[in-house]
């Protein structure tokens, strides 16, 4: 029996590997654009999907790898009773949970606002280590119902 | 993302086009705060802005900021949904002076 008859209301929407590189980052939100609008949800919803991705892929490629490199980024997207779940991983050393931690916005100043949008937008955010040892795994997950 | 400039009843209107994101946010950044430096009024046009991110975002802060402290006027042009969202998010549609279109930008000018 395959994995998807255990489990009906799970769908993998997306499965995206790619270099850590500014330039991959149209791509990736073209991609993940085209194959949210296929489930039917609402636009403005798609691009705050769209938005929380990408800021968390901009987040390691500057604080995770510290710069543009080769290394990969991998993004799965996943439906699993009407919650989405998106997960990012990455094989850079180990960054601490406090690299979550958005600005307060009442002091207007360039920078330190993507994890913002990554928490305004989801309803929950969070990092830890691979479990394979190297490199760490962003969750992010929202609710579509 | 594509640019162009151009000059009308005293201020320098910056357009701007497509996708102002971590790769192009540096030639944005480039091309506005040199305007600022040349100009005492300055409209940045964004309404065939797409798609905006942290790092565009964190351009037009600097962007603003800079127009600021030389006592300068700066205001933006913005209609697409998406783009204004971003701008709410970080809670700059209360700061920024953000009008529908250069008209009216221009007229509203103090």
């Amino acid at each position: 029996m395959s994995q998807q008859a255990h489990h009906p209301n799970r769908c993998v929407i997306l499965d995206h590997q790619f270099p850590s590189r500014a330039r991959e980052l149209g791509p990736t939100r073209a991609m993940t654009r085209m194959a949210l609008n296929n489930h039917g949800w609402r636009s403005d919803i798609v691009e705050d999907i769209v938005l929380a991705i990408d800021e968390a892929c901009q987040n390691i490629i500057r604080h995770a790898y510290h710069g543009e490199c080769q290394d990969p980024i991998m993004l799965h997207i996943e439906l699993n009773n009407d919650v989405l779940v998106i997960v990012l991983e990455d094989r850079a050393p180990t960054v601490g949970p406090d690299c979550m931690t958005p600005r307060a916005l009442d002091d207007i100043r360039p920078g330190g606002l993507g994890c913002h949008f990554m928490r305004q937008v989801m309803d929950s955010v969070s990092i830890g280590p691979s479990p394979t040892g190297q490199g760490n795994i962003l969750r992010m997950i929202k609710s579509v119902s | 993302m594509e640019h162009h400039i151009f000059e009308t009843q005293g201020y320098h209107i910056v357009t701007l086009t497509g996708e102002i994101d971590l790769e192009t946010s540096p030639q944005a950044r480039k091309i506005l705060l040199h305007r600022v430096d040349l100009s005492t009024k300055l409209l940045i046009d964004m309404a065939s802005v797409t798609y905006i991110d942290s790092s565009g975002i964190a351009t037009l802060v600097e962007v603003f900021q800079r127009a600021k402290k030389k006592g300068n006027v700066v205001a933006f042009i913005c209609l697409n949904p998406a783009v204004m969202r971003v701008l709410t998010l970080a809670r700059l549609d209360k700061v920024f002076v953000i009008h529908a279109d250069i008209e009216s930008a221009i007229h509203a000018e103090p």
